[in-house]
C-alpha cells in the first residue's frame, strides 16, 4: 500500500476552508463540509460551524479530535459561567478561553479556530485563534488549508460595512472558490448567520439541487 | 444552661434555638465597633469614605489603611478586624486575577462579589473555623457597567446599593444619606458629600481623633481606583470641616 | 502571590544534591510526580516535547535614545510562516507612563508575556505605594522569565527590546532575548534589524553627545524604510512608541515612504 493511501492510521483532519465576516448587527459564518484522513474523505458533510453557546460559534480547522474537544470543553465552561453569572457570555470571553487551551497546550494540539459571535456588549465579533495560539480581532477573517487559495478573492472584494445578505453572498463565493482549488476542502458551503435573534443556518450545494440530475439507472450500453 | 440560647455560641456550626448562629452576631459586633464606613454611588463615580479612628497617636498616619484597590477599577473597604481584612483583600485580588486569567477582561463587580461573598459564607458554616469580623464594601466603575456599589455582611450575605454604610455611626450615617440625592451627583458633588457625612456622624465625645479616608473610581479617574487621591480628599476634608461647624453652631442655643 | 506560570520556584523539580537532573516530562522526581503546571509539562514517551519553532512571528523592532528620551519602532505584520498574514497589529506596547516594550518573535508568547506584565502592574498598583515600575526592572525581570523557561528547555520564542525613563529621570534603553540575555545600549534592535539598523544609526552617532528628537525621528524613518527594502518579513506600515518624562505613547501607524522610479534605469538582470 502505498503511503497516499494508507489513510488507517493518518490522523483524522479537517484540511478545511473556514470564514466570518463581521455586519452591522451580526456576522456571517460559513464552511465547506470536508474532512479528510490523509487522501480519504472521512466524512463529506461535516458541520465544521459548532455552537458553544445560544449566540457564539466557532468555525473548526486542524485535528478534528483536537477541534472538538476544545469546543466541548469551552462550550461547558462557557455554559456554567452563564448559569453562575446569570449573562449570556460575551464572545470576547468564549475568544479568550480559546486561545487559553490553545496556547497553553500548543505543543500537543493541531487546532487553528475562528471565534465568531453576537454579544449585547459589543454586536457581532469575529476572533482569530490560529496555530501557535496567538488572538487577534478581525472583521473578516479566513482559515484552513483552503483559505491560502482565497486570499486574493477576499482582499479583492471585501468591503467594510457590507450588508447582510452581501456577507452571505461574499462568504459563499469564498469557500467555493477555496473547494474548487483545494483537495482538502469540498462537499457543501455550510453558513451560519448570528445576530441577536441567534442563528440562521444556510446550507449550499456544489451542484444545481445537490440532487442527481441523472434518474433511474443509466446503461452503459447504447 | 439557665437562658435560652446559652451555650449555642461557641460554634458556628450550630444553631441556637431560636435560629441564630451566635457566633455571625459576635462577628457583626466587631464590625459595630469599627470606625464608619459608606459607600456612595453618583452619575459616574463610587466613592468610599472612612472615618479611621486614629487610637494612637504614635502610628504613621496612613497606618491601618481601611481602603483596599483590588483591580484597575475595583476598590474595597471594610470596616471591622482589620488583620480579616487584609486577608479578605487578598482573597479578591485572587478571585479578580483568576477571572483576568479566563476571560483577559476585569471582573464585573458583581461577579466578584458573588464569589468573596460564597468564601465569607464559607466561613460561617464549620466549627473549625470562626467568620470573619468584617463588613465589606465594594466599588467600581466602567464604560459599559457604569457606577457599582455593593456591600458583604459578616453572614456573606451581599446586596447592590446606591448608598450604603456600615460600623459605629451606621444608622445615624444611613439617616444623612437618605437626605441626598447621589444617582444625580457629579464626582465633586460626591466627594464632598462622602466628607459631609463622615464628619458628621463622627462622635467627637466618645471618638478621639480621625483621619479621613476615601477612595475614589469613575469617568474622571480614567476607570482608575485611586486611595486618598490629593486634590478630592481635600475637597471632602474642606466639605466635612465646614458641615460640622455648622452642625455645632446649630446647637448652640 | 498570584498564580504566575512564569514565576516558578527556581529549583522546582530539580536534582537533589548527589542526584542527576530529571529532565521535565521524564514523570517522575525521587519517585514522585513532576509537579509543574499542565502547560508545561506535556508528557510524550521519550519526555516532554515543546514547540522548536514560531508560527505567528513579528519581526525587526528598533529601538533609538535620544536626549529626552526613547523611541521604539515596530511594523505592524505579524507574519504566518512567510504569509504576511495579520497585517494591523501593534507591536509597540505602552505598559505604563515609564516603560514601552517592543516585540518581535512568537507574537503569541509575546501576548503571553504582556498578559503577565499586566497582571503584574495591577498587583503593583494593589501595594498602593506610589512605586511605578521603571524600564530597567522591566528588563530585568524579563531576562528572570526568560532565563528561567530556556532553563526549562521550553523557551519563549521572542525578543524584545524595552525602554522607557529610568530612576532618576534618565532614558534606559535595552534588549532581552528568548534565552535571557540583555544588554542596554543608545540603539538596541531586534531581528533584521540587527544587521540593517544597527550599523545604519550607529555610523550617524556624535561622540560627544546623545541623538536629538529630530535625529532619533529621522534614523527611525529612514530604517524602517531599509528594513522594509530589504526585509522578507516586512511591511510598509508602522507604529512608533515614544517615552520622555513628560509623556508616554504610542504613535502612528505611519507609511515607510517607499521610492522605486529608478526601476526604470535598470534594464538587463
Amino acid at each position: 500500500m502505498g503511503p497516499d493511501y494508507d489513510f488507517t492510521d493518518t490522523p483524522v483532519s479537517t484540511g478545511t476552508t473556514i470564514m466570518a465576516v463581521e455586519f452591522d448587527g451580526g456576522v456571517v459564518i460559513g464552511a465547506d463540509s470536508r474532512t479528510s484522513s490523509g487522501a480519504y474523505v472521512a466524512n463529506r458533510v461535516t458541520d465544521k460551524l459548532t455552537q458553544i453557546s445560544d449566540k457564539i460559534y466557532c468555525c473548526r480547522s486542524g485535528s478534528a479530535a483536537d477541534t472538538q474537544a476544545i469546543a466541548d470543553i469551552v462550550a461547558y465552561s462557557l455554559n456554567y459561567h452563564r448559569n453562575q453569572t446569570n449573562k449570556e457570555p460575551l464572545v470576547w470571553e468564549a475568544a479568550s478561553e480559546f486561545r487559553n487551551y490553545c496556547y497553553n497546550y500548543r505543543d500537543s494540539l493541531l487546532a487553528g479556530i475562528i471565534v465568531a459571535g453576537w454579544d449585547e456588549e459589543r454586536g457581532g465579533q469575529v476572533y482569530s485563534v490560529p496555530l501557535g495560539g496567538m488572538l487577534t480581532h478581525e472583521a473578516c477573517t479566513i482559515g484552513g488549508s483552503g483559505s491560502s487559495f482565497i486570499y486574493g478573492f477576499v482582499r479583492e472584494h471585501y468591503r467594510e460595512g457590507m450588508p447582510k445578505e452581501e456577507c452571505v453572498d461574499f462568504v459563499k463565493k469564498a469557500v467555493q472558490h477555496a473547494i474548487f482549488h483545494d483537495g482538502s476542502s469540498g462537499g457543501v458551503v455550510r453558513i451560519g448567520i448570528i445576530t441577536k435573534d441567534g442563528i440562521e443556518r444556510r446550507l449550499f450545494y456544489n451542484t444545481e439541487s445537490g440532487l442527481p440530475t441523472i434518474v433511474g439507472s443509466q446503461s452503459f450500453v447504447n | 444552661m439557665s437562658t435560652i440560647g446559652t451555650g449555642y455560641d461557641l460554634s458556628a456550626s450550630q444553631f441556637s434555638p431560636d435560629g441564630r448562629v451566635f457566633q455571625i452576631d459576635y462577628a457583626s459586633k466587631a464590625v459595630e465597633k469599627s470606625g464608619t464606613v459608606i459607600g456612595i454611588r453618583g452619575m459616574n463615580c463610587v466613592v468610599l469614605a472612612v472615618e479611621k479612628i486614629i487610637t494612637d497617636q504614635l502610628y504613621e498616619p496612613d497606618a491601618a489603611s481601611r481602603i483596599f484597590t483590588i483591580e484597575q477599577n475595583i476598590g474595597m473597604a471594610i470596616a471591622g478586624l482589620m488583620a480579616d481584612g487584609n486577608y479578605i483583600a487578598d482573597i479578591a485580588r485572587q478571585e479578580a486575577a483568576n477571572f483576568r486569567g479566563q476571560f483577559q477582561r476585569t471582573i464585573p463587580l458583581k461577579n466578584l462579589c458573588d464569589r468573596v461573598s460564597a468564601y465569607i459564607h464559607a466561613y460561617t458554616l464549620y466549627s473549625a473555623v470562626r467568620p470573619f469580623g468584617l463588613s465589606v464594601i465594594f466599588a467600581s466603575w466602567s464604560e459599559t457597567e457604569g457606577p457599582q456599589l455593593y456591600k458583604i455582611e459578616p453572614s456573606g450575605t451581599s446586596f447592590g446599593y446606591y448608598a450604603c454604610a456600615s460600623g459605629k455611626a451606621k444608622q445615624q450615617a444611613k439617616t444623612e444619606m437618605e437626605k441626598f440625592k447621589f444617582a444625580d451627583m457629579t464626582t465633586d458633588e460626591l466627594v464632598r458629600s462622602g466628607g459631609k457625612i463622615i464628619y458628621q456622624v463622627h462622635d467627637e465625645l466618645k471618638d478621639k481623633d480621625f483621619r479621613y479616608e476615601m477612595g475614589i473610581v469613575g469617568k474622571e479617574t480614567n476607570g482608575i481606583h485611586l486611595i486618598n487621591p490629593e486634590s478630592w480628599t481635600q475637597l471632602a476634608v474642606e466639605a466635612g470641616e465646614a458641615a460640622k461647624n455648622a452642625d455645632d453652631s446649630e446647637n448652640e442655643i | 502571590m498570584m498564580n504566575n506560570s512564569f514565576a516558578q520556584p527556581m529549583w522546582q523539580n530539580g536534582p537533589a544534591p548527589g542526584q542527576f537532573y530529571n529532565f521535565i516530562g521524564g514523570g517522575y522526581n525521587n519517585g514522585a510526580p513532576a509537579q509543574l503546571p499542565r502547560e508545561l509539562t506535556t508528557c510524550g514517551p521519550y519526555g516532554t516535547k515543546h514547540s522548536t519553532a514560531a508560527i505567528t512571528t513579528g519581526s525587526s523592532v528598533l529601538g533609538i535614545k535620544f536626549d529626552g528620551g526613547v523611541l521604539v519602532a515596530a511594523d505592524t505584520l505579524v507574519s504566518y510562516g512567510s504569509l504576511a498574514r495579520y497585517q494591523n497589529i501593534d507591536r509597540v506596547f505602552k505598559i505604563n507612563d515609564k516603560i514601552l516594550i517592543g516585540g518581535s518573535g512568537d507574537f503569541a508568547d509575546i501576548q503571553s508575556i504582556m498578559r503577565n506584565i499586566e497582571q503584574k502592574m495591577i498587583e503593583d498598583q494593589c501595594c498602593n505605594d506610589g512605586v511605578v515600575m521603571k524600564p530597567k526592572a522591566m528588563a530585568t525581570w524579563m531576562t528572570r522569565v526568560l532565563y528561567n523557561r530556556r532553563s526549562r528547555m521550553n523557551p519563549l520564542y521572542i525578543d524584545v527590546v524595552v525602554g522607557g525613563i529610568d530612576e532618576g529621570g534618565a532614558p534606559y534603553l535595552g534588549s532581552v532575548d528568548l534565552r535571557g540575555r540583555a544588554y542596554d545600549d543608545y540603539v538596541v534592535a531586534t531581528g533584521f534589524a540587527r544587521h540593517l539598523a544597527l550599523p545604519l544609526v550607529r555610523e550617524r552617532k556624535p561622540k560627544d553627545r546623545d541623538f536629538t528628537f529630530e535625529e532619533a525621528t529621522n534614523l527611525i524613518r529612514e530604517a524602517m524604510k531599509v528594513l522594509y527594502y530589504r526585509d522578507t518579513r516586512s511591511m510598509p506600515r508602522y507604529t512608533v512608541g515614544i517615552c520622555t518624562a513628560a509623556n508616554c505613547s504610542i504613535k502612528g501607524p505611519f507609511k515607510v515612504e517607499e521610492n522605486w522610479t529608478f526601476a526604470e534605469t535598470v534594464k538587463g538582470y
